[in-house]
């Protein structure tokens, strides 16, 4: 396998376009991290299962090393660079995970905002098992969740009583 | 009005980066012109390498180099990687080559490396590289190794054995013959795996003007790599500098290890002048990186009728894998705790670390201490059952009282040093476990559940931990001209928070809010000296030396401050930067005033008798270790039918002294408890009968998930140490300590109406319908 296999991909990231050109074999996170430099998305298993790659596509969750870059063309992907509201503030699900001491190294960090992001956009009012069903795809090793747990449960009072 | 932050919940200065994807892992290293390195790895467990031919992989487009062990730099060949820890008790000190040149001695190990443009483009050159291997026996496991006539890890040697100690007190022989009981069991803890979130990673630079390395490594010792790197390319010291990225993703010790890769790729980019990054894919991070944890242990207790120990003694063979590069820590460290928080009168232990033919074991979370306290917590439980006594009771009879602190156990420690407990409360420590977890009520619980045709148990276990080991860990201060404060230090962080807390420290020193502090860790070009961020102790050396240069760089500001503005030191007030008169209005000086000062007048004097730098560096050296206790305490319900194990309620009951951040502390405890989970119920490397690991992804090996970890109940016990100035003891391995223990005993006790045992962890649903299904027959 060489360079050879390229295809243009059209696509929107965090609301902002991009036309790239890209080997099929690339995955929607190397090209993410790689190409257009938006580290933020990790890897940490590149076999689909810790969920630290997880990243919305068309508004729904994706691992970014099981999907290939060329499967974005002409969609939209949010990453966790694209939570913030500006440069120097957190959302609420952010804020939630810094105030509940929800991450330790951080490396799954960005997998997790994504997949709690889709969950409590789904789910506003969950149970702390629902929250616990839905993180069981995203592995973290540092914090043994009680702190993760604990800011989906704040982030989603919080995001009730704001009628976000 | 003064400044309070240590003892606080504060918020962590690394999180909003971390939140906002502005986190700088090593693979987020992008430097211009930067090649990309892949490793053909061994895929036998031992062979001899009779040929490598490189051709078609280097002719592949967009290869730059191909390297096996005959290409690296001359000095290198016939080398091996540095022997960290020595210790006259190894026999053998073997360690890597930074690629294998005539024997691979376990799966993964390197035997070439391939640098391109891309990483795509490495991998594909070294699928092309063709090696010949010629197979070898293998030794499989540390039980088998061991036995007349085993295959031998390494062609060069003649047997298994890397090195063979002896430790002991007491009168062991008269204590057993005078005991009205004695009990004996084995115990094995099997392998697991670091499995940091982040795999490890370097990025090399060589810079050819001055002849000098950068090197950026995922790792939690960037001293110990640089004192490699000077030992591999012969080079002074002053010619490598050694960073751990401001972000690393998790550690838990393997990554305080030296690595074959973290010589190559350096290598590779002096030979390319071109910077070259290697990112640990999950595979690799499976084959390669250092594991722990098999240890076979066969432990005999002698008791009397009330169950009071009179001595311990027994064997442990522990699993070295294939080399040895932090030499015999992980087992002396094992034989040193298992009598952990008893008296225990008479002990001989001979412990053997024994070569196989699969990776290295080195610490990782607990450092043999979870494999030792598995074998004495068990031992306990027997001890109880065969005596009638409650579980709780005989631990109870056996702990160091209170009032014998300090409490020389008897063991000489791997510093050197007698193993003293400096101080703790241990019968309090579990006893208000106990409480917490209404232990004494259990039986009522346990018996109604039985009648609903459930199956609960409660498992107890102690353990005591020897933190924050020396020799030292440095920090210097320093006032910027701006007034901000430059706090750097060797110690380099992987989740733990050393910004946050070493912040708090230097910030209630000087007065100061916390984000007027900013933070260098893990870089070899802050501060001269360093080791490594391991054996939890990092708050306890680097800790210490940032509250002493905080507070000799407190002192420089009142004295230049008073000499400025013409008073006593006694009559100045230092609050947020400012150094002011008491009691009066418009008098004062900055931070920024007195550092811009002291840059400096060309020509001109400092004031009289005020020395130069508004700087202080510190290295504090601990005396000897401080020593962690805890109480865990856990409640299970198991599905005979499945095996399947849930966790109801765990309770941990933990003295680290004094707290520098409790929200911080709880999180290691909570997650140090996460580890233990998956020792206890998910974590097993297997491996087949020739060595070769047979799971290498999350699909086969599981860790712990949302799903599976408990909300852990965590009491603290605030008991300083004497032998810091915080007075604070390690807390990152606590929580993984006794969890395999006493969830194996929890386990156990749902079970009793089976009379089932369980002397091996992890215990996996299959185990537990097996052990029934025997049972029954």
């Amino acid at each position: 396998m060489t360079d050879g296999d390229m295809h243009e991909v059209s696509l929107t990231v965090n609301g902002v376009q991009y036309d790239e050109t890209v080997e099929s074999r690339w995955s929607l996170a190397d090209f993410l991290r790689h190409k257009l430099r938006l580290t933020g998305t990790h890897l940490g298993c590149e076999h689909g299962v810790c969920g630290a790659c997880t990243v919305l596509l068309n508004g729904r969750s994706v691992r970014g090393c099981l999907t290939l870059a060329v499967q974005a063309n002409e969609k939209s992907v949010e990453t966790v660079e694209g939570l913030a509201p500006t440069e120097t503030e957190l959302n609420v699900l952010q804020q939630a995970f810094w105030e509940n001491h929800g991450l330790q190294c951080g490396f799954c960090t960005p997998g997790i905002l994504m997949t709690l992001t889709e969950f409590l956009r789904d789910n506003p009012d969950p149970s702390e098992t629902e929250v616990r069903e839905a993180l069981s795809g995203n592995i973290c090793r540092c914090t043994g969740y009680q702190g993760i747990v604990a800011a989906a449960m704040d982030a989603a009072e919080k995001l009730r009583n704001s009628g976000q | 009005m003064s400044t309070h932050l240590v003892g606080q919940r504060v918020k962590r200065l690394e999180d909003p980066d971390l939140l906002s994807g502005r986190g700088q892992f090593v693979d987020d290293l992008n430097l211009p012109g930067m090649l990309h390195a892949a490793f053909v790895r061994s895929p036998v467990a031992h062979a001899r390498i009779q040929n490598i031919d490189i051709s078609e992989a280097a002719a592949l487009p967009g290869v730059h180099i191909v390297w096996t062990a005959r290409d690296l730099p001359a000095n290198m060949h016939n080398r091996r990687l540095l022997l960290q820890v020595p210790n006259p008790a190894i026999l053998h000190t073997i360690t890597q080559e930074p690629l294998a040149s005539k024997e691979t001695c376990f799966v993964g190990e390197p035997i070439a490396v391939v640098v391109a443009e891309s990483r795509h483009l490495a991998e594909d050159a070294c699928e092309r590289v063709n090696v010949e291997y010629k197979p070898l026996p293998v030794s499989p496991d540390c039980e088998t190794a061991l036995k007349p006539g085993a295959a031998v890890a390494h062609m060069e040697f003649q047997d298994n054995i890397a090195a063979q100690f002896t430790l002991g007190y007491g009168d062991v022989e008269a204590a057993f013959r005078a005991a009205d009981h004695v009990f004996q069991d084995n115990y094995f803890q099997h392998r697991g795996t670091a499995n940091p979130m982040e795999g490890r990673g370097v990025v090399a630079v060589f810079d050819p003007i001055f002849h000098n390395f950068t090197v950026w490594s995922a790792t939690q010792s960037p001293f110990i790599i640089r004192r490699m790197l000077v030992d591999m390319f012969e080079v002074e010291e002053s010619t490598i500098r050694v960073v751990a990225p401001k972000d690393v993703g998790g550690g838990f010790g393997p990554k305080g290890m030296s690595y074959p890769e973290e010589v190559v790729i350096p290598a590779l980019a002096r030979e390319l002048s071109r910077p070259v990054k290697w990112i640990e894919d999950r595979r690799e991070h499976f084959l390669t990186t250092t594991q722990e944890r098999d240890q076979l242990w066969d432990v005999s207790i002698a008791v009397d009728n009330d169950g009071k120990i009179r001595g311990l003694r027994g064997r442990l063979a522990h699993d070295a894998g294939a080399y040895v590069p932090w030499g015999i820590i992980t087992p002396y460290i094992s034989t040193t705790t298992i009598a952990g928080p008893y008296v225990v009168p008479a002990f001989k232990f001979d412990t053997t670390a024994v070569f196989t033919n699969k990776p290295p074991t080195t610490p990782l979370r607990g450092a043999g201490r979870p494999q030792a306290v598995f074998a004495m917590e068990r031992t306990l439980d027997l001890v109880a059952q065969e005596l009638d006594i409650d579980r709780a009771e005989i631990r109870r009879r056996n702990l160091i009282p209170a009032e014998e602190m300090p409490y020389k156990m008897g063991l000489i420690f791997r510093d050197g040093a007698p193993v003293i407990y400096d101080s703790g409360d241990y019968p309090k420590c579990q006893a208000i476990a106990v409480e917490r977890a209404c232990y004494n009520d259990f039986p009522a619980r346990q018996k109604e559940a039985r009648e609903d045709g459930r199956y609960i148990g409660i498992g107890i276990a102690n353990a005591v931990e020897g933190t924050g080991l020396g020799p030292f860990e440095g920090a210097s201060i320093k006032i910027a001209p701006s007034g901000r404060i430059v706090l750097q230090t060797g110690a380099a962080p992987q989740g733990q928070a050393h910004h946050t807390t070493l912040a708090q420290l230097c910030a209630e020193e000087l007065n100061v809010p916390i984000e007027s502090v900013d933070i260098v860790t893990g870089d070899t070009n802050a501060v001269s000296l360093g080791v490594g961020t391991f054996a939890s102790r990092i708050a306890v050396n680097a800790g210490s030396s940032v509250k002493i240069a905080s507070r000799t760089v407190y002192g420089k500001l009142m004295k230049l401050a008073a000499t400025v503005l013409q008073v006593r030191e006694d009559d100045l007030e230092m609050e947020d930067g400012v150094i002011r008169i008491t009691g009066e209005q418009g008098d004062s000086v900055t931070f920024s005033d007195l550092a811009k000062m002291m840059n400096g007048v060309p020509g001109f004097k400092l004031p009289e008798g005020i020395e130069a730098g508004l700087e202080a560096t510190s290295y504090f050296q601990p005396s000897q270790a401080a020593y962690s206790n805890g109480c865990h305490i856990a409640e299970v319900e198991v599905d005979p039918e499945t095996g399947l194990v849930s966790i109801l309620r765990y309770i941990v009951a933990h003295d680290c002294g004094n707290l520098i951040n409790p929200m911080i502390v709880d999180g290691q405890v909570q997650g140090g408890v996460a580890h233990g989970v998956g020792n206890a119920l998910l974590e097993h490397l297997y491996y087949d009968a020739d060595a070769n690991p047979v799971t290498t992804t999350f699909a086969e090996y599981l860790l712990p998930t949302a799903e599976s970890v408990p909300d852990v109940e965590i009491l603290h016990l605030e008991t300083p140490t004497p032998n810091n100035p915080l007075g604070v003891k390690g807390a990152g391995e606590g929580g993984t300590l006794p969890a395999a223990a006493v969830i194996a005993a929890a386990i156990e006790d749902a079970l009793r109406p089976f009379g089932v045992r369980f002397r091996d962890a992890p215990i996996l649903p299959h185990q537990i319908i097996e052990k029934i299904a025997v049972a029954n027959q």
